[in-house]
């Protein structure tokens, strides 16, 4: 045998006395990723089903059977149907007596406080309306479904435990004696919370909806599209067809991949500063928020645009500019229109991110606790995250199944967004 | 609402412009016919006529709203008595405010004076005269435009080259926007930071190890030092970042590994989505899950071991933005690791390496300087998220490293500091301008240093 | 279909890295494939492979291919661009196995064992058969780490004094000694394109392999660089058992004691290379080695 043989053959037995170390580790090595990927997924999974399976319950509003008499003297005791008089009546009266009706042996004061607060305040404003609709009604009856109290309604979806001691509870066992009175006669029941999704926030859980931060949201999304798409899209049309290679452009590039780096609050102080102190714009309103926004969306708008300005090949552009295009025809007349899509999805993943987003918000007030629904871009208003943010914070326990629920709606819109830009991509997708 | 009827206005105006350019510039030649004598299309010649008419008398309205507001108020004040005009700068705000409320017919603070109506009376024919004089103005304009662009129209008149350079200016101008929001964000930070290192001194801020923003309103009150030490609010924030990176950088990195290493076509194509909702999760749903989830799992399995966890703890909060992460990191490392070439798996696997040492003693090292950027950039997003620690992380600035207890962070404070009522000019208010542009100074660094090892790792493969 | 047109230029255009055989239209008899000409045996063969068949997804990439390489042997593959000759040395220490839709019918043998066995470890194969690739491809770090690789992984050493002789002696063979030995500590990537590529080549027998593959290792080279790393070839034959791939005629007449001769995924003709140079009995390869295919 010749020495390169023999070194030979001494490699291959060595090599085979290590192999199963080897492969141990590789295996090791390979489990060990498998594991990094499921836990990344079991994330996902916990946070979805933690917040789905905290807010579902939102979406049903839990309402009591009343039979209503709509005394006129009461509300209207002149009789001259004064619209001043009709609104400014005393509704409760009448869920009063009806409750009294119901309940003949409360008699006791403290107690027929506890009996009156297992319908909601708002309960009333439902009488208000419906009578100010039509002033008909007075005199006559009717059994009505009205919004029981937020604690009646955690009670009723089994959020509170009815077994443990009456001190440990927030409901007092009088009361649930009355409520299983009500259930055994099926006059209480889930209905679905439409007051959820379109009224305007309350302190009480019960009366609360999502429908002024959504229109909030809207508001501030349309200033935000309004004004980041066109100069995101100048911008990156400028420094990718037009702009000359020097320090300047290399100042603006820099400056823009930082800015996409920079945190969102720094972005609310700047509004606070610049819009709010400097400009004396209004706070809370959807107007500034949207400029905020723009601000920090305007990065990735402007980076996902000249990415699809990049995939248009060069022979386009000589093709154009062969038959003696100006060159901003060129841009205009056939670079731009097929990196239209490409632009497209950049930018709504620009406002699915504006859309999530709530710490610089935060800084130009659209924190404030708003109930009425914003009519346009300059009343104050807030959106959704922050509502979120804000009922996260609330105490009542009716307030956590909201929040979820909340939480709920806003991925819901998030997902649609993002399924709309995989879609807008993969159907103007281009290979060249 | 006058402006947006002098801007309507305006529009029509344009639109008419356009009409009269494209007309004139085809009679010159004798009708459609002859365009080709002209030297630009006849909407060319559209677009300038309309640009002149239009874009001197938007300029002058935008003048014209920014500077009314501040001439009108001057005017105001110099009408007022000798004895409110010496009023401080902040009073006479105040006061200002109320004649603008009171002309506007809204509810006032205070009691009306007659002055004061006197005032808004004249606050309210200054208004009315301003906005009469910006109509005749600003339209005159738009017509002297008008007719000054027509009267330019000729066949040999370069009306293309004129239009794409306006064009091209407007181009300009929006790219210079990145600059301007940089510039402002300095700019805002640093007037007010200057204002608070006039009040505090800036080693105070740097290295004072107490922080209580809280300043005493009466002298016996208890815990209101008003001390401006930034140390704790630095150390909270690194261990929440901290341990926020313990999380994210071995799940992420391992399963960029797996998912482009091992992972068959098919799993990819399902897990690699979906750990990416991960990043589309909106902070304020983290912070959520971190607050109402995480936080009293982890103490009470803590009280069970017989720990004692704060309900606020870093851990809740860091472990929550762990999560948030992990995709960051994945996809970064996902990006750095396919760029490694395939010639060198080639070489590695062609020597008989296994597929982890061919990972592990080739493609990471060769792929360390992307990573590492990779990791700068998620420890500057780590430190500046603020709605994970605001809801999760507590508010008191305890000087700790234990993560069982409650921290707070410099997001945390800038966003209490400045939400709900503010005080100007006061210490606390400037103190969230003072750690803004802290906060900015370091993820600025963070970033640019962890850019351009970024951009040297793809040029070293490209 | 694929369609071949040898023109008066001499110019034949293939898709690149897809080969369907035996479709071509043939201009004559003498041009037919049927079977491979020549004696495919070696005296002592160390590797052998019989009817291999190598599909890319449904494509057929290598047809019916049966080859022996022998022992302390030079062996080239000639043939025009996407014959299948570079498919085929993957094939031999199934660096195919990375690309997921190849497929390997056939039986490749090292050492009387079928190397596409399914209970065959890749692992200490691939410390037998090394292979030296197109592109330099050190890795990025120091020169004496890409030596000290091989080793390393493998466990073939048990003091760190026994590595240094292996890297040594590694660098000596691949005559790249003389110009590093004072920059050991200096990266790999710094050096020119042959050093690079004789750094590869000291990495590879740095493991001791039996067969070393060679997939056009002078493609990227200069022509001071290419003699260089040629030299270095007919040296190692004492020890080692070599198969190259190359497109260049001479190349494979300088270096080599066979030729095998690939066309379309066939193997169209083996021999001795003198004998294949002077005296080709298949028709292609008459035209190849002329200068008719490109």
């Amino acid at each position: 045998m010749s020495k390169s043989e023999q070194q030979q053959a001494r490699t291959i037995d060595r090599v085979n006395t290590t192999l199963a170390q080897r492969y141990g580790r590789e295996r090791r090595f390979r489990r060990f990723g498998f594991f990094a990927v499921v836990l990344g997924l079991a994330f996902v999974g916990v946070m979805f089903l933690s917040i789905i399976g905290k807010g579902y319950s939102a979406f049903q509003q839990t309402r009591i059977l009343l039979d209503i008499e709509f005394t006129e003297s009461v509300i209207d005791p002149s009789g001259e149907r004064d619209p001043a008089v009709l609104s400014s009546a005393n509704y409760s009266a009448l869920i009063k007596n009806s409750l009294r009706a119901l309940y003949p042996e409360v008699k006791d004061r403290k107690e027929k406080r506890e009996l009156y607060g297992i319908v909601s305040n708002g309960a009333a404003l439902i009488l208000r309306a419906k009578v100010m609709a039509d002033p008909t009604l007075l005199g006559s009856q009717a059994q009505l479904w009205l919004p029981a109290d937020d604690d009646i309604d955690m009670l009723v979806k089994g959020y509170i435990d009815r077994t443990v001691v009456q001190s440990e509870r927030r409901v007092k066992d009088n009361v649930i004696a009355w409520i299983e009175k009500l259930e055994s006669e099926q006059k209480i029941g889930k209905f679905f919370n439409t007051t959820f999704l379109t009224g305007g926030d309350s302190r009480e859980p019960e009366l609360a909806g999502i429908g002024g931060a959504v229109m909030g949201s809207l508001y501030t999304l349309i200033v935000t599209l309004l004004l980041s798409f066109p100069i995101g899209v100048a911008a990156a049309v400028y420094l990718e067809e037009f702009a000359p290679r020097n320090r300047w452009t290399d100042l603006v590039e820099v400056n823009i991949n930082n800015l996409a780096a920079v945190p969102s609050i720094v972005f609310g102080l700047l509004g606070l500063a610049v819009f709010i102190n400097f400009f004396g714009l209004p706070r809370s309103a959807p107007l500034v928020g949207g400029m905020v926004l723009t601000l920090m969306t305007l990065p990735t708008i402007i980076i996902a645009s000249r990415a699809a300005l990049k995939a248009v090949p060069p022979s386009i552009r000589e093709a154009a500019l062969g038959v003696g295009a100006s060159k901003m025809q060129t841009v205009f007349h056939h670079v731009l229109p097929l990196s239209m899509p490409g632009m497209l999805t950049g930018t709504i993943i620009g406002m699915a991110q504006a859309l999530g987003e709530t710490a610089p918000l935060l800084m130009i007030g659209m924190v404030a606790f708003i109930v009425d629904i914003p009519g346009s871009a300059m009343d104050p208003a807030t959106v959704l995250p922050v509502q979120i943010f804000l009922w996260a914070d609330s105490p009542e326990r009716a307030f956590l199944e909201k929040t979820s629920a909340a939480i709920m709606v806003l991925l819901g819109f998030l997902i649609v967004m993002n399924v709309l830009a995989v879609i807008l991509r993969k159907r103007f997708e281009r290979r060249w | 609402m006058t402006n947006t009827l002098l801007i309507l206005i305006l529009l029509g105006l344009m639109a008419l412009a356009y009409h009269l350019g494209v007309r004139r510039s085809q009679k010159l030649v004798g009708g459609p016919g002859g365009v080709r004598g002209l030297h630009s299309l006849p909407s060319y010649y559209g677009f300038f006529t309309a640009l002149w008419c239009g874009l001197p008398a938007l300029i002058m309205l935008l003048l014209w709203v920014s500077l009314q507001g501040s001439v009108i108020r001057d005017l105001i004040v110099s009408d007022l008595p000798e004895a409110v005009r010496n009023l401080p700068e902040a009073r006479l705000g105040l006061v200002i405010n109320d004649i603008q409320n009171l002309a506007q017919g809204n509810i006032v603070s205070g009691e009306v004076s007659p002055e004061m109506a006197q005032a808004a009376e004249h606050y309210k024919s200054l208004l009315r005269t301003s906005y009469a004089a910006s109509f005749v103005v600003i339209l005159s304009l738009a017509i002297a435009g008008l007719s000054l662009g027509w009267r330019l129209i000729s066949p040999q008149f370069r009306a293309r080259n004129r239009v794409e350079s306006v064009l091209k200016w407007l181009l300009i101008g929006c790219s210079t926007i990145a600059i301007f929001t940089t510039l402002g964000i300095v700019l805002s930070v640093l007037f007010e930071s200057i204002r608070f290192f006039g009040q505090i001194p800036i080693t105070e801020f740097l290295f004072g190890l107490e922080w209580s923003p809280q300043m005493a309103i009466r002298e016996d009150q208890v815990g209101s030092s008003g001390a401006f030490g930034v140390i704790p609010l630095f150390v909270g924030t690194l261990l929440i970042a901290l341990i926020a990176m313990l999380v994210a950088v071995p799940i992420g990195l391992m399963s960029a590994i797996y998912l482009s290493e091992y992972a068959g076509s098919h799993f990819r194509a399902y897990a690699k989505p979906l750990l990416e909702i991960l990043a589309g999760i909106p902070t304020v749903v983290y912070g959520f899950f971190a607050a109402l989830t995480v936080a009293p799992f982890i103490r009470d399995n803590g009280e069970l071991l017989g720990l004692d966890v704060s309900s606020e703890s870093a851990l809740a909060a860091g472990l929550v933005m762990g999560i948030m992460i992990i995709p960051f990191i994945s996809s970064l490392s996902d990006d750095v690791i396919n760029a490694v070439p395939q010639t060198m798996r080639d070489a590695s696997l062609g020597i008989g390496a296994t597929h982890s040492e061919t990972v592990k003693k080739v493609i990471l090292p060769a792929a360390l300087p992307g990573i590492v950027g990779g990791i700068l950039l998620a420890v500057s997003r780590a430190i500046g998220e603020t709605m994970i620690v605001v809801m999760a992380a507590g508010l008191s600035a305890n000087l700790t490293v234990n993560p069982l207890q409650s921290v707070t962070t410099v997001t945390v404070q800038i966003v209490t500091l400045l939400v709900g009522d503010q005080e100007f000019d006061s210490p606390k208010t400037l103190a969230a301008f003072a750690l803004g542009l802290l906060l900015f100074l370091v993820t600025l660094i963070l970033n640019v240093v962890a850019l351009r090892v970024v951009r040297k790792y793809r040029e070293a493969y490209e | 279909m694929l369609s071949v047109t040898p023109n008066t230029a001499g110019v034949v255009t293939l898709p690149k890295g897809l080969v369907g055989a035996g479709f071509a239209p043939v201009a004559d008899e003498s041009r037919a494939i049927n079977g491979t000409v020549g004696d495919i045996t070696a005296v002592d063969p160390r590797m052998t492979a019989r009817n291999v068949n190598v599909y890319y997804g449904d494509k057929l990439a290598i047809n019916d291919v049966s080859l022996d390489i022998g022992k302390n042997e030079v062996i080239a593959m000639i043939g025009p661009s996407g014959c299948g000759k570079s498919t085929f040395l993957r094939c031999l220490n199934r660096m195919n196995d990375t690309i997921d839709i190849c497929r390997v019918e056939g039986e490749i043998k090292l050492d009387e064992q079928n190397i596409y066995d399914s209970s065959l470890d890749v692992v200490p194969l691939r410390a037998q058969v090394g292979m030296v690739f197109q592109k330099p491809n050190p890795f990025p770090k120091s020169i004496y780490d890409n030596v000290a690789y091989g080793p390393r992984i493998h466990g073939l050493t048990s003091s760190k004094s026994e590595l240094d002789d292996i890297v040594e002696e590694s660098l000596l063979k691949a005559g790249l000694w003389d110009e590093v030995k004072d920059r050991l500590a200096e990266t790999g990537t710094g050096l020119s394109g042959g050093q690079q590529q004789r750094l590869c080549i000291a990495r590879t027998i740095a493991v001791a392999p039996e067969v070393i593959l060679m997939d056009e290792p002078c493609s990227a080279l200069d022509p001071i660089a290419t003699a260089r790393v040629e030299e270095l070839i007919d040296e190692l034959r004492e020890q080692f058992t070599i198969a190259i791939v190359t497109h260049s005629m001479q190349q494979a007449a300088r270096v080599s004691q066979r030729t095998a001769y690939f066309h379309l995924g066939q193997l169209v003709e083996v021999g001795k290379t003198d004998d294949i140079f002077t005296n080709p009995r298949h028709g292609l390869t008459e035209d190849y080695i002329t200068g008719r295919f490109g």
